[in-house]
């Protein structure tokens, strides 16, 4: 009986713990390679944009391994699905970093993600290079932003809309998710602050992956009707920006009327979509495809051979993960390691060109500079510039326009080493009551 | 500015009644084109564009629509200016004043000449103003309704030239409307201005409304009564048509439910079966659509506008396929369990999204829309577009149908007879086995062909049938299980409802507050809002 | 004398205790007392993944006891799961206090950069554990039973009941995806520092997680098993295979259904408490609709009506799906609807019927008689 009472407690032991231990089996590969951890979402809501990342990573590393890869050694993609689910991206960067042992991570979309694997990176000290526009108000000391911050992105395509198109009115209209609402709060700010009544703006939330835009479309194209000229300003996700174009075309709103700027829509978006009825909607990006330089024509005609798809288009978050992984290449060379701490210092100020015919450096706050692009979406799907910054814009990860952080400011390099330094009282730590 | 927009209307309507003087000076603009080609920015193009419209000629139409198509190109090699139209890695170029073909260009070779909104807007004015006097009326029509939104009081004369010499009903009250607009900004007398208030007011629109709106703002003393007082009438008319306006939005919304959620009322309410697959097959509907229009495109692209009738068919037979299969592989064997069909179910939900994924891609497919179902027509006030027109009345043919199969059909009856009680049916010499993968597979063909509907207001992409799931379930249960007019009832209901909470409570908290109606209503009618009596219900 | 019922009458159940009971010991042990390098480390990623599945064992179990023995099929159990991650990741968030990025000791980050000037009462008392531990169980107790005293009442049974405990979950992701509601909207809340004065980051405080998650769960089985091995437990089952009959003898089926469902919710969010940290993140999420349909097939794969089951279920899908997302990252999907499709069709009991099954026709084959006796049968639960 007793004997037989083990084998039940041993078998079921096995279960609990072996279940885990059984993903832990240390990996095959020798020392001979780097391994870089790609951490994008296959599957699940997310993977519609996410997906091409992930191929976007491994392209980027196989033209790295013919050129022979990096410190003598070849680069190998670790590939793993967090499935559009936020605390598993968490369990994911966990078993990249301390099973498979990456040197670096590429990875993560929403914010949501990001927040999610935050904690792991620090606790773990890797490295994660992050390539999507975000609402800002991060500095973290593991993490490259490599997409835009608000001012490099929503502050330019306001000031395009004021200047050139003359906009009085605006329309803040976004998913109700936190990137949208710290934008729209940040926006509010700034066109307050250049003199826009409150009454002039009206901000709408939607939920997730909203698909009936009757009533918020007729509502702006009654906002609109008042004789001044108005615009909108959309933040909203990646999902829902279909139904909400098709209903804006199928209404009649003509971007010469009420014109939309969107901060989420690419060519990757408008691939499904007849943008016919959709021309001259604009986006702010810091990277079209259209861009006419001689390195994007290069990655674009490399990218449709790698993808052996002619049709396959190219976004900014793919730029944005083209420069990171060649920053952290260079870096690494500049370090002699792939150990975090040495690519960290070694990392602020790196400078690699970007697919727009400049250079993008890595800055203190772990932010890059860009610059910025308002494009205006064409027949053929494509977005054609039709203003750009004078030169790069800094990343800013505090913004100017909230009061809580316009007195924060990052800098990563030594003695500083803070994310969160407060130039009113000269301490790091936000506010700097503690501390 | 102003001046020469006048000026360039009188110069219009001139050239449109002495149609000899044209062809007069293709010297000057072809040196006005030769300037686009050197052009840095939208200030000095939109120069140009001002300068083409003063010379008033007919060509200068041709030159400027192309111009705001972005049809309009430079040649790298010589700095000449053409038309281009697309022609895969070429462009076919012709000569922009009398469209002769000047042979083709590589893409490298040529430069778009760019335009923006403001200046598309720039050019839309001016050719308004150009087309005042254009042989078709709708280009008239349009000429008009711009000349409303932007009334400009140099414009009077040719306006009442237009107006003069107007044949068309609509286009004449349309132009007076402009030319009401247009006296309020003018330095006419009181009388005259009263009277386009009036002209106004009897218009009742938004565009109506923002010129009197900013009239009021302008002016004082008893104009500006006058003016505030037709504001007032607007904009309790508009109120009213607002009401009309969200049933509308409610009766289309109720309809993409009954739509996602019809086949669900078969395949979950007639048969038990939890079928969480029920998205996938709405999705390998909207899928059939995407693979039908490729397929027109590349052999048969003239038959474009049928794409959707011919997709119908392929989309029921595909999903109804995949149903059967589902049923005949799966389902069958779990009859008597129905809460174990849901987990079975499920799975070939992840598998058949994760199929699609693999095939298609994860990224959304362009499904297009046939000519017939783009744009909007004006009821009253109410703005209707198209495709939410065809969405209904498709979905009300799709009900109809399936009622009529479903009471009017044997086989019908006996989809009826084995739901309700099988072994008596079976007695009776009904093949039970069979009626039952027909009627699977018939909600799931059903789910197909709203799939195809479906595909021209959303997103086409792996994910598609997730967004309709969780909705469709809420209508059946909702309606009560087993009950199409239930069903009917129910998606109509929750559409209007969501409609009329929208405004007020915002589309986040409105849809939280259907749900917990949702709940709260079936604590009063645990059976939904036709429910089912007798004893089957209790088996 | 619990503990000598438990030896005596159901091997099973006291196996599961003993074998949680003696993981929560050897693997923090192995975990920090072993070097890294020997063949016996258990490393920590591990040790968090298994503290994460336990979790989730203890979730599925809540289900099956309203699912299982009481045949109420709630598609809503990942809300009671959510909320009771909630109401720790409050307690969480405000041990963080000044090292927040914008070092407000008042105010979470979120509500810093959104510009709330002040706490919202229902963060109120969020400060101490044990009034986090008592909202814990008493906010997802509460709702259960203000749900249940409604429905249950009003008769609302089968399909319906499913249907609306999805809507209420619904419900709440579209609510707490609101950044209006103080809750952090879609980010949810995360960034944590420290658990009681531990730094949830260290490896013994992530070891003591996963005792407490593993010792919860052995209690977990144990509250369950005396539920339903007492006379209520009867009356549970014979609500779910016969509910007019039960209450034509007299009972009030809306009582037992009531305490069941909201014992089950402070169950679901006791384990939701006990995931939060092990995480490091709750968002909205964890309400999916989606999310609360992966728990009943958990229990499902694993077996209804049975107390090992779902413990046995969750482990195993979470297994299979942390493994195949790693391996196959791009057909896993394909793998993990075969695996539900086939455990429906073959498996109509679960694992645990499976082994039963084993069990049974080892037993047979070897000694007929003492066979039949060892292969004790759960009551199987009637559709």
């Amino acid at each position: 009986m007793r004997g037989h009472f083990a084998n039940w407690t041993a078998a079921a032991m096995a279960g609990i713990v072996g279940a885990g231990l059984s993903l832990a089996s240390p990996s095959a590969a020798a020392d001979d390679t780097i391994k870089v951890g790609v951490l994008h979402s296959l599957s699940g809501t997310m993977a519609i944009s996410e997906t091409t990342l992930k191929d976007t990573m491994l392209f980027l590393i196989e033209e790295q391994n013919k050129k022979g890869g990096l410190l003598g050694k070849k680069l190998e993609a670790v590939v793993v699905d967090p499935a559009s689910d936020w605390p598993l991206f968490a369990e994911k960067a966990r078993q990249l970093i301390e099973q498979d042992k990456v040197a670096a991570v590429f990875g993560c979309w929403t914010s949501s993600s990001r927040k999610s694997v935050l904690p792991v990176f620090e606790e773990l000290n890797s490295l994660l290079f992050y390539p999507v526009q975000y609402e800002g108000e991060e500095s973290q000391r593991n993490v490259f932003y490599t997409g835009a911050a608000p001012n490099q992105q929503a502050i330019p395509a306001v000031d395009y809309l004021m200047n050139e198109e003359g906009v009085q009115r605006w329309v803040l209209a976004g998913t109700d998710y936190v990137y949208p609402q710290t934008t729209n709060k940040i926006l509010q700010a700034y066109l307050q602050s250049k003199g826009v009544a409150a009454e002039d703006i009206m901000v709408n939330y939607t939920p997730f992956g909203h698909s009936d835009w009757q009533t918020i479309v007729s509502d702006i194209k009654k906002f609109g009707s008042t004789g001044k000229k108005t615009a909108v300003v959309s933040t909203i996700n990646g999902d829902a920006n279909v139904p909400f174009y098709k209903e804006l075309g199928n209404q009649g709103i003509k971007a010469e009327d009420i014109p939309v700027v969107a901060f989420s829509v690419g060519e990757e978006e408008l691939a499904g979509l007849d943008t016919a009825p959709l021309v001259g909607h604009l986006a702010a990006w810091n990277y079209f495809q259209s861009v006419d330089s001689p390195a994007n024509a290069e990655f674009i005609s490399a990218w449709k051979g790698y993808t052996k798809n002619d049709k396959r288009v190219t976004n900014d978050p793919m730029e944005a993960h083209v420069i990171g992984f060649n920053m952290w290449l260079k870096a690494v060379e500049k370090a002699g390691t792939t150990d975090p701490d040495a690519v960290i210092d070694a990392i602020v100020g790196v400078s690699v060109p970007n697919l727009s015919g400049g250079f993008s450096t890595m800055m203190p706050n772990h932010h890059i500079t860009k610059p910025v692009l308002i494009g205006e979406i064409q027949a053929d799907g494509q977005f054609e510039t039709v203003w750009q910054t004078a030169g790069l814009v800094v990343g800013d990860e505090w913004s100017d326009y909230l009061p809580d952080s316009k007195d924060l400011i990052a800098d990563w390099r030594a003695p500083m080493s803070c994310g969160n330094f407060n130039v009113a009282t000269g301490k790091c730590g936000g506010k700097g009551t503690t501390n | 500015m102003q001046f020469v927009r006048g000026l360039v209307l009188a110069i219009a309507v001139i050239c449109a009644s002495l149609p000899s003087l044209a062809h007069a000076d293709e010297a000057g603009l072809r040196a006005l084109l030769t300037r686009l080609a050197t052009t840095t920015n939208f200030q000095e193009t939109e120069s140009v564009v001002r300068d083409l419209a003063a010379t008033g000629e007919p060509a200068v139409e041709r030159i400027l629509s192309a111009l705001a198509d972005g049809n309009l190109y430079v040649r790298k090699s010589d700095q000449g200016v053409f038309t281009g139209k697309e022609d895969g890695q070429t462009l076919s170029l012709s000569d922009p004043l009398d469209g002769t073909a000047a042979g083709t260009a590589a893409k490298a070779d040529i430069v778009k000449v760019k335009v923006n909104n403001a200046l598309r807007r720039t050019i839309r004015d001016v050719m308004g103003g150009l087309t005042l006097g254009s042989a078709d009326p709708t280009v008239r029509l349009s000429a008009a309704s711009t000349m409303l939104k932007r009334p400009d009081k140099t414009a009077l004369p040719a306006l009442d030239a237009a107006i003069a010499g107007e044949t068309d009903a609509t286009v004449k009250a349309a132009l007076a409307q402009a030319r009401a607009a247009a006296v309020l900004v003018s330095d006419l007398g009181e009388a005259e201005k009263r009277a386009a208030i009036a002209v106004l007011a009897n218009r009742g629109d938004s565009d109506a409304l923002a010129q009197l709106t900013a009239f009021q703002a302008a002016s004082t003393g008893a104009l500006a009564e006058t003016a505030a007082r037709s504001v007032a009438q607007i904009e309790t008319s508009m109120a009213a048509w607002q009401v009309a306006q969200n049933v509308w939005y409610g009766i289309s919304l109720g309809s993409v439910l009954l739509l996602a959620a019809i086949g669900l009322a078969i395949t979950f309410g007639v048969m038990g079966v939890i079928n969480m697959a029920h998205g996938e097959m709405v999705m390998l509907g909207a899928y059939t659509t995407f693979v039908v229009q490729q397929a027109i495109r590349a052999f048969a692209p003239d038959l474009f506008d049928w794409s959707l009738a011919i997709a119908l068919p392929a989309a029921f037979l595909v999903a109804g396929g995949v149903g059967l299969a589902i049923e005949r592989g799966m389902i069958r064997f779990l009859y008597g369990r129905p809460l174990e069909t849901l987990l079975a179910t499920w799975g070939v939900s992840l598998i058949l999204q994760q199929a699609v994924r693999t095939i298609f891609g994860p990224t959304n497919q362009e499904v297009g829309a046939p000519s017939w179902m783009a744009g909007a027509f004006q009821l009253g006030q109410l703005t209707i577009t198209w495709s939410r027109l065809w969405i209904v009345l498709f979905c009300l043919a799709v009900f109809l149908l399936l009622v009529f199969i479903m009471k009017r059909t044997s086989w019908g009856l006996r989809m009826r007879a084995v739901t309700q009680n099988r072994r008596m049916a079976a007695s009776m010499g009904i093949r039970t086995p069979w009626v039952d993968a027909f009627t699977f597979a018939l909600g799931s063909g059903i789910a197909g062909i709203a799939g195809v509907a479906l595909s021209q207001i959303d997103n086409v992409s792996p994910n598609f049938g997730q967004g309709y799931i969780i909705d469709s379930f809420m209508v059946v249960v909702f309606g009560g299980v087993g009950n199409l007019w239930g069903t009917f009832i129910g998606a109509m209901t929750l559409g209007v409802l969501n409609k009329f909470l929208e405004p007020y409570a915002g589309a986040v908290l409105g849809k939280i507050l259907v749900l917990v109606l949702i709940i709260l209503f079936i604590q009063k009618r645990p059976r939904g809002l036709f429910a089912l009596k007798g004893r089957a219900v209790e088996a | 004398m619990i503990a000598r019922r438990l030896f005596s009458s159901d091997r099973r159940i006291a196996v599961t205790i003993a074998t949680l009971l003696a993981a929560a010991v050897i693997v923090p042990v192995l975990n920090l007392a072993v070097p890294a390098e020997s063949a016996f480390h258990v490393p920590s990623y591990v040790v968090a993944l298994a503290g994460k599945y336990l979790c989730y064992a203890l979730l599925a179990l809540a289900l099956d006891l309203v699912w299982g023995y009481c045949g109420i099929l709630s598609l809503g159990h990942g809300a009671f799961f959510a909320l009771g991650g909630y109401a720790m990741g409050m307690y969480l968030m405000r041990q963080i206090g000044a090292r927040g990025v914008y070092g407000n000791p008042d105010l979470p980050d979120f509500m810093v950069f959104l510009n709330w000037k002040e706490l919202p009462w229902y963060w109120l008392g969020f400060d101490h554990f044990w009034f986090a531990a008592l909202m814990v169980m008493a906010v997802p107790g509460l709702l259960a039973f203000v749900f249940g005293w409604f429905a249950f009442r009003s008769r609302v049974t089968g399909v319906y009941l499913s249907i609306i405990t999805q809507a209420m979950t619904y419900a709440l992701l579209l609510a707490f995806f609101r950044n209006d509601m103080g809750f952090g909207g879609n980010n949810g809340l995360t960034d944590f520092k420290d658990i009681l004065g531990f730094s949830v980051q260290a490896s013994e405080t992530r070891s003591a997680l996963f005792a407490a998650s593993a010792v919860a769960l052995a209690l977990g089985v144990l509250v369950t098993w005396l539920v339903v091995g007492s006379k209520y437990g009867k009356l549970l089952m014979a609500v779910r295979d016969a509910e007019s009959r039960t209450r034509f003898l007299g009972w009030r089926a809306e009582n037992v259904k009531l305490f069941a469902f909201t014992l089950s919710a402070m169950m679901a969010g006791i384990a939701g408490a006990f995931y939060v940290p092990q995480v490091g993140i709750i968002n909205p999420g964890e309400f999916d609709p989606a999310n609360s349909i992966e728990v009943v097939i958990w229990t499902a794969v694993g077996g209804r009506g049975t107390i090992v089951g779902p413990i046995v279920g969750a482990i195993a899908v979470n297994a299979a799906k942390s493994w195949f997302t790693g391996a196959l990252p791009e057909l896993w999907l394909f793998a993990l609807g075969g695996l539900f499709i086939a455990s429906t069709l073959f498996l109509p009991r679960g694992i645990v019927g499976l082994w039963d099954r084993w069990q049974q026709m080892r037993a047979t084959r070897a000694v007929p008689a003492e066979g039949k006796a060892a292969a004790r049968t759960e009551p199987q639960p009637a559709e």
